[in-house]
């Protein structure tokens, strides 16, 4: 058996762990990275960057509908377009390739030893890896966790043909005739719009009592006026029990009530575990926090010099936490003092229109006790976002009521998404409300409305 | 479930806002009906606040030291019975006589009047589920702050941030760290201490803090120190002390100063006088109302013995007992703590050889007594031992020469060192 030692083993290429593993290499830490499949993780492969693509991809392309339909308010107008998907997979695919060599790149530059294959803990400080050439057994100093997470199977539902993940519908060769997405989630409202926006016809079926419950009814509003607006049926109180046995459609069932549902394809949303087996686990024995690998505000598990960053440590599953989380233990095994001391971390959810959430929710605030005020600010005010056809939505502001520290900011409209960026620097930088509405904002940009919120919650908003 | 709003009383003559000084509840606390809920100050008295209602308190009106308008809501309170119980607005003008009558002081420790919580309370709200409270908690920094703060071992909290909403400067992170804040090795046993307490100046103490200011800032001060042999008044006081009635008070030496003043002022009226330095105009008061400068738990009082021209010394004696056992429990009224002429300033046993008494604004004189000791005193062929006390007076110079503070000084001094004059008539 081959055995190479290491000061850092990083297990996982996600978004996580190359960044650890990168972060590593600057600080010139000995770094190696285990992957069994791609650089990039979820997030690049499977996740937020091809759903993106796709998501761009069926926006273009029902605008051109749109246009088709003679219902463009612009004034365009052309014959019949048509799509193949087929092309618009290979162009996903095409940037995922790039993204997957940059990584790779990225890595090399670093000075960080990438090993491909499957890895599998011995001990603590021990980890044999399944590569094409045999067992390669690493030893390290540290080893970070980083196995993050996947889409959770439903018993009934197996994925398998018809019954597809988030990974599938991602490279689908056809736009299917039916769609039925379970799970009222973020995951399955944007890949369900998606669709609908490339021609199939969507059902989507969600258990809770409303979509999107993260986020209060106010912000999911939009959301579900546009569902409406593209044909998609949604479907709340209402369990997925099984196929038809001709496994063309859906059995469902709301309330009590059994019903059917057409569906082609069933993509299951219904949320993402963490990877906690396959990887020896087991011979390391880690506390737990519920499902997930239990950290503390240094990333570090109940082992000495093992930690855990990413979806495989919990909520929220997000890319940029898990690459704060790896650039932060990747400084901490270089010998430097950190903790995690983040205000918040931003949240965007690509439905249309986008939301994104930063900081703490008016509900949040009042349940600790606090004194808000609130300023909201709607986008149909805003000059920029009407000469976009981006009028839906608007920006709130949750701020102290005694002196005016911005709590948190959520957002929903036309790429809000890209403000998340000044929402979060705003709490990061401990900024009032007058701190916001001091600043000046481009005009004619959406984000004067995230001016105007402020001067609202000041009491003297001057567009609304 | 109703809600009363409980508004702030009117607590009479013509008073539109008074002080809170006191809170002896907080949201979600149980109440009973007639539960001492605040304690409010007018110019000078305290007067306290009870439920009219017996429930839950949903919401406080006002922070320690804020000014609250008459009527302006105080509390709510979450009551039993249905919506709108008793009208709101009947119950404090009926609750603003029953407080009058009965004022208590700032200083009255809340547990001893206050009833004990009732068993059967109300359960307070559940704790805010989630971590949220960490909301308040975390120290208000930038990101790169925080960084500098982690590296070199600064525990944010302990910073104080001097920008908006507190937020903590890379200035205010210099600062903390060129002070050496690390506390020197425990074995050492002395360790720095760097807490600074801060005390709102509420209450009574802000009444004292701006009447001091006016007083020194607005009066050109005269003060004239002298020595009195109070050797013959000691032995009067003593025989007559002795020789009481029963339902007489014993005396001190401030009776006897008490009448030798009300002498001395028939004749110098100029110093038993109000200025009204606005209008240009001296009010020569006829009537002696004389202050008693008193130390009360919550802080100093003046309590005033009206009329001394009036009263015997045997009565001098017992209002003043009286007022300054008002003044220290805090049941003197408005009334017995407003309207002095001229007033009395005494620390017994502490009263040093000197002093310097600030005047009771917009008065004009103020008479400090220092400490009887035994002194030497050189009778013509030997030192005899004698009791002398002195007198530290303070005058507005604006209105009182000095030759007059002398005179006035003198002829107090001769009063009190053949105590008979004091008492003859005519």
């Amino acid at each position: 058996m081959k055995e190479i030692s290491c000061k850092l083993l990083v297990l996982g290429a996600g978004p996580g762990g190359y960044v650890c593993a990168i972060r590593a290499g600057q600080l010139g830490v000995n770094t190696v990275i285990v992957e069994k499949e791609k650089a990039g993780g979820t997030c690049l492969n499977v996740g937020c960057i091809p759903s993106k693509a796709l998501i761009h991809a069926a926006e273009e392309f029902h605008k051109l509908r749109a246009a088709a339909s003679g219902r463009s308010p612009l004034g365009l107008s052309l014959d019949a377009p048509a799509i193949d998907l087929k092309r618009t997979v290979a162009w996903k695919d095409g940037i995922v390739g790039r993204l997957n060599s940059g990584v790779t790149g990225l890595l090399k530059k670093a000075g960080v030893k990438a090993v491909l294959g499957e890895a599998r803990f011995v001990d603590g400080k021990t980890v044999d890896v399944e590569t094409e050439t045999g067992v390669q057994r690493i030893r390290a100093e540290a080893i970070v966790i980083a196995t993050g997470s996947a889409p959770v199977e439903l018993p009934d539902l197996p994925f398998a043909d018809s019954v597809i993940s988030s990974t599938e519908a991602l490279s689908l060769k056809e736009v299917p005739q039916t769609l039925a997405v379970i799970g009222g989630g973020y995951i399955g409202l944007e890949l369900g719009t998606a669709f609908a926006k490339l021609g199939s016809k969507v059902t989507v079926l969600e258990a809770m009592d409303r979509i999107l419950p993260q986020y209060d009814a106010e912000l999911s509003r939009p959301v579900m006026k546009r569902l409406g607006d593209l044909g998609i049926e949604v479907f709340t109180r209402t369990a997925a029990k099984r196929l038809t046995a001709d496994r063309s459609g859906l059995l469902a069932e709301e309330n009590g009530r059994p019903f059917e549902v057409p569906a082609e394809k069933v993509l299951v949303t219904v949320g993402r575990r963490p990877v906690v087996e396959g990887w020896g686990l087991e011979e390391i024995d880690l506390d737990r926090s519920g499902r997930f690998i239990r950290i503390d505000d240094q990333c570090r598990t109940s082992m000495r010099g093992v930690y855990a960053i990413g979806d495989v440590t919990g909520e929220p599953m997000l890319a940029h936490r898990a690459m704060a989380q790896g650039e932060m233990v990747a400084e901490i095994i270089a010998g430097q003092k950190r903790s995690w001391d983040k205000r918040c971390i931003p949240a965007a959810c690509f439905t249309d229109p986008e939301i994104v959430s930063a900081g703490h929710s008016p509900e949040e605030a009042r349940a600790a006790g606090i004194e808000i005020r609130i300023g909201q600010f709607p986008f149909q005010a805003n000059g920029r976002a009407m000469t976009t056809l981006a009028e839906d939505g608007f920006i709130r502001i949750v701020a102290r009521a005694d002196n005016h520290l911005v709590l948190g900011v959520q957002a929903i409209g036309h790429h809000v998404s890209e403000l998340s960026a000044t929402f979060a620097l705003a709490i990061e930088m401990g900024a009032r409300l007058e701190d916001i509405a001091g600043t000046i904002h481009a005009h004619p940009t959406q984000s004067e409305a995230f001016q105007e919120a402020a001067l609202k919650g000041l009491g003297h908003a001057l567009h609304i | 479930m109703g809600e009363f709003i409980l508004k702030m009383p009117d607590v009479g003559e013509g008073v539109a806002e008074a002080e809170l000084v006191e809170w002896h509840v907080k949201p979600g606390d149980p109440v009973r009906e007639d539960m001492v809920l605040a304690a409010v100050m007018t110019d000078k008295a305290t007067v306290e606040i009870p439920s009219p209602v017996s429930g839950k308190v949903l919401w406080l009106g006002a922070e320690i030291g804020d000014t609250v308008a008459v009527k302006a809501p105080l509390v709510r309170i979450e009551t039993a019975g249905a919506d709108g119980e008793p009208a709101p607005d009947s119950v404090p003008e009926a609750l603003a006589e029953a407080v009058l009558e009965e004022p208590v002081a700032v200083s009255a420790p809340p547990t001893a009047k206050a009833p004990p919580k009732p068993e059967k309370a109300e359960p307070r709200p559940a704790p805010a589920p989630r971590e949220a409270p960490e909301i308040a908690m975390k120290p208000l920094a930038s990101p790169a702050v925080r960084l500098r703060a982690k590296e070199s071992g600064v525990d944010l909290r302990q910073v104080t941030g001097t920008g908006p909403a507190g937020r903590i400067t890379h200035e205010d992170l210099d600062l903390f760290t060129s002070r050496g804040a690390e506390p020197l090795p425990a074995q050492i046993g002395l360790v720095r201490k760097t807490a600074v307490e801060e005390v709102k100046i509420a209450g009574l103490r802000r009444r004292i803090a701006e009447k001091m200011s006016l007083s020194t800032s607005r009066i050109p001060h005269i003060t004239y120190v002298e020595e009195v042999d109070v050797t013959a008044l000691e032995d009067l006081r003593a025989t007559m002390n002795r020789d009481r009635k029963p339902d007489q008070p014993k005396l001190t030496v401030l009776p006897f100063l008490m009448r030798a003043l009300v002498r001395t002022v028939a004749e110098q009226p100029g110093v038993n006088a109000i200025f009204d330095d606005h209008a240009g105009i001296i009010h020569r008061h006829a009537a002696v109302h004389i202050g008693i400068a008193t130390q009360t738990p919550a802080g100093l009082t003046v309590p005033v013995v009206r009329h001394a021209e009036a009263r015997r010394i045997w009565d001098c004696a017992a209002e003043l007992n009286r007022l300054a056992e008002a003044a220290r429990t805090g049941t003197a009224t408005r009334d017995e703590l407003i309207g002095s002429t001229i007033t009395i300033s005494s620390l017994g046993a502490l009263g040093g050889i000197a002093s310097t008494p600030v005047i009771n604004h917009p008065e004009v004189a103020i008479v400090g007594v220092n400490k009887i000791a035994i002194r030497p005193v050189w009778d013509g062929t030997q030192f005899v031992p004698r009791k002398i006390m002195n007198l530290s007076s303070s005058f507005d110079h604006r209105v009182v020469d000095g030759w007059d503070a002398a005179t006035f000084v003198q002829r107090l001094k001769t009063l009190l060192e053949t105590p008979a004059l004091i008492f003859v008539e005519g």
